[in-house]
């Protein structure tokens, strides 16, 4: 896979994936294709060699999966103002690895990205970024809930949603005004569904566990509740899109369930150690399992793996924040929330999901791709139909290795996962048909 | 890193044939006869939360076997400075402590702290989850009254959810098969609790909980604790005070504990408190020698 060096000039270089097994969802292909990338799109999309022509690159595919490029709607790179836990350029390295094309970042940063000035320091080419960075906006002035951001402003400059992820929109008036300002711009509004006052000095799920660990509980009902408050919102306001973040119970999916049925236009995603992991899993008082939302109860993990299956679920999202050990090396109860997640999401939802569960690569792949795709808009990617951005996955499913956070891409190293044993694995990565990564 | 031995965490993972050897050793153990089994070694104790019986204990036990005690508490040391808690493990081993005796208002605290510093850990009350000296000072104060734990029913009233004591207690109990009944309102006793350990059940009604009970452990209201809770204490009181009325329908000889500090008045009367069934400053008491015998343990010295 020795890239030739790149021919400028007419046609520009060419990237020929050769002998894989394509799944594209968004264009119902699940079968052997070669895929031809050109100046930075999918140039063709044919049988087994019957593109003709030179590449400049041969990619060889054989026994692999390729696929959309990988999508992940929910990242915190920390940039600005906290490059000791992640810089956009370590970050997007590891997403790369991770398989993924593009990721969103939140705007939970020092300060707040509430500006046009932000979102443009984001996406300048010296941030280092190695994938597509989509940035999300504050939805309220530094995220403090009183003061609507300037929307149309922020989505000109490049914002593809709007979200206070980490400080829940509790105030009801608050929320319908997003709403209906995003509705009117046709941009999502993330929700972090927490109501913060039913949470307070909590540090894991509410349940058997928390209260044999001596450790404060949140209720699933302080998630469903502002969903289900959320949801109402979103079905009554004209063309309203909500997006819930890392959804995490059982009764969060019923309120988006019935919102789909009625045809409003409400998304979510769910991370993969939520759907691998539950609240019995901490031991010791391990902070890399201390994480907002919580690890939820083997009920809510079998709900959410059924929607998963169903489709209901819009989107794998990682979550992925770093901390250092610093902030992790303590009492649980003040250790920080998050883990990264960047580097096993792929793995994780090849084992739980597929391995685990049977749900058909086609639709593993949608989540990482096309599903994530639709939820913000994203013209062009999530899927390698002839035209498409060239951003591709290339992964084995069976391929087994362990992951070693020591190892990680990231700046940090907070992960449950450090030594698992995993299978499924990414072999290369491309953005606009360039190999940012290879394995 | 696992815990050093002779760590003492918490009563859940501790083997019943354990606990009986410490309760054993412990009836060998007196602070005024002392014996030199923790000559030379340094005990710190590092007490992030207030306490006034279960630090005076530690203190006097160590003491009592030969030990130097060093007290360190959050006022007044690096902790009040920002110092992290594993630093402070780092700079208390670096002094040269032999034993570290750690009361802490979060929950793993002291967990975290063996998982870092190669020394044997004693939890003396880590947040909500356990507080293990007052569980093994509580058995023995019962073996004291009891012969045995066979056939013993124990009510637990009161502030169960925020109590460390309470929990701890539930494991001990259990591993003896004790029927464990307890007692309080909703927010203060929920459900949740009877998955702590088997035989554990839960009730509103103190009658219930009375009625054939050999034990009854009286728990403090926390309000410190209560984060938003609202507890409204008069119908606290009306239905759940100790009283000698309420006292009588439990079993004749039955005995009558509280981990303290009481609050008169409040989950108990001063003719509970200071009744012939009390056994409240005989637990202060047998404070000693149980831990005593928990610190010889940490050092191999439980012989």
């Amino acid at each position: 896979m020795s890239p030739e060096k790149n021919r400028s000039g007419l046609g520009g270089p060419r990237l020929l994936i050769k002998g894989g097994h394509l799944i594209d969802p968004a264009s119902q292909i699940d079968a052997p294709m070669d895929v031809l990338l050109k100046e930075g799109l999918v140039a063709e999309v044919a049988a087994p060699n019957k593109i003709k022509g030179g590449a400049d690159e041969k990619l060889d595919a054989r026994g692999l999966i390729v696929a959309p490029g990988f999508i992940d709607l929910h990242v915190h790179l920390r940039e600005p103002g906290q490059t000791y836990k992640e810089t956009i350029a370590t970050g997007t390295a590891a997403a790369a690895a991770g398989g993924f094309t593009s990721v969103s970042t939140m705007p939970n940063t020092v300060p707040v990205v509430d500006s046009v000035d932000w979102i443009e320091w984001l996406r300048q080419p010296e941030r280092g970024a190695v994938v597509n960075l989509f940035a999300i906006a504050a939805a309220t002035l530094a995220s403090k809930g009183i003061t609507l951001t300037d929307f149309r402003a922020l989505r000109s400059a490049g914002a593809i949603a709007v979200t206070d992820d980490g400080k829940p929109i509790l105030d009801d008036r608050m929320m319908r005004n997003a709403l209906v300002l995003g509705g009117e711009l046709n941009l999502p509004v993330v929700q972090h569904a927490e109501d913060t006052r039913m949470t307070e000095n909590c540090s894991m799920h509410a349940g058997a566990r928390s209260f044999r660990l001596g450790l404060r509980g949140m209720t699933a009902a302080a998630e469903s509740s502002i969903v289900e408050r959320d949801v109402q919102l979103a079905m009554n306001i004209p063309n309203a899109r909500l997006h819930v973040a890392h959804l995490s119970t059982a009764d969060a999916l019923k309120s988006v369930r019935r919102a789909k049925r009625a045809k409003a236009r409400v998304t979510c995603e769910v991370t993969p150690h939520h759907f691998t992991l539950t609240d019995d899993d901490m031991r010791d008082y391990d902070s890399n399992y201390k994480m907002n939302p919580p690890l939820r109860s083997a009920s809510d993990r079998e709900a959410i793996l059924v929607a998963l299956a169903d489709g209901t679920i819009d989107a794998i999202a990682t979550d992925h924040a770093p901390h250092a050990s610093h902030e992790k090396d303590m009492e649980f109860e003040r250790a920080a929330f998050g883990i990264t997640g960047l580097e096993t999401a792929l793995a994780l939802a090849v084992m739980k999901l597929h391995r685990e569960k049977g749900i058909p690569l086609v639709r593993i792949v949608e989540l990482f791709s096309s599903g994530p795709a639709r939820c913000f808009d994203m013209r062009g990617r999530g899927s390698l139909a002839r035209g498409s951005i060239a951003d591709v996955t290339v992964f084995d499913p069976k391929k087994k290795w362990t992951f070693e956070a020591a190892k990680s891409r990231s700046k940090s190293r907070n992960t449950p996962f450090d030594g698992w044993n995993l299978t499924g694995k990414v072999v290369a990565t491309i953005v606009g048909g360039k190999i940012v990564y290879a394995s | 890193m696992n815990p050093a031995r002779g760590s003492l965490l918490d009563i859940e993972h501790l083997e019943a044939g354990e606990i009986l050897r410490i309760l054993k050793f412990a009836r060998r153990m007196n602070p005024d006869k002392p014996r030199p089994l923790l000559k030379g070694k340094r005990v710190m104790l590092l007490f992030y939360e207030a306490s006034t019986r279960t630090r005076s204990s530690f203190e006097i036990a160590a003491k009592s076997l030969g030990a130097h005690t060093v007290l360190i508490q959050s006022i007044g040391s690096s902790i009040e400075k920002g110092e992290s808690l594993l630093d402070t493990g780092y700079t208390v081993r670096a002094v040269g402590a032999d034993v570290i005796v750690i009361r802490h208002p979060n929950a793993g605290a002291a967990q975290v702290m063996a998982q870092h510093i190669d020394l044997p850990v004693i939890n003396a009350g880590d947040g909500l989850h356990e507080h293990p000296s007052q569980a093994l000072l509580d058995a023995y104060t019962i073996l004291r009254n009891r012969k045995s734990f066979k056939g013993l029913q124990v009510a637990i009233v009161g502030d169960i959810f925020h109590s460390r004591v309470a929990r701890s207690a539930c494991h001990l109990l259990s591993k003896f098969g004790v029927k464990i009944i307890l007692c309080g309102p909703p927010e203060l006793a929920p459900e949740i609790a009877t998955t702590l350990a088997p035989g554990v059940r839960v009730t509103r009604h103190l009658e219930d909980a009375l009625r054939g009970t050999d034990v009854i452990m009286l728990l403090r209201v926390q309000t410190e604790r209560l984060a938003g809770l609202k507890i409204d204490l008069t119908d606290y009181i009306a239905r759940y005070q100790m009283n000698p009325t309420r006292l009588k329908m439990a079993r004749p000889d039955a005995i009558v504990m509280h981990p303290g500090p009481i609050i008169r008045g409040l989950e108990l009367t001063s003719e509970v408190a200071d009744g012939v069934q009390a056994r409240i400053l005989e637990e202060v008491h047998n404070g000693v020698p149980t831990r005593m015998a928990i610190l010889a343990r940490a050092v191999g010295k439980m012989r």
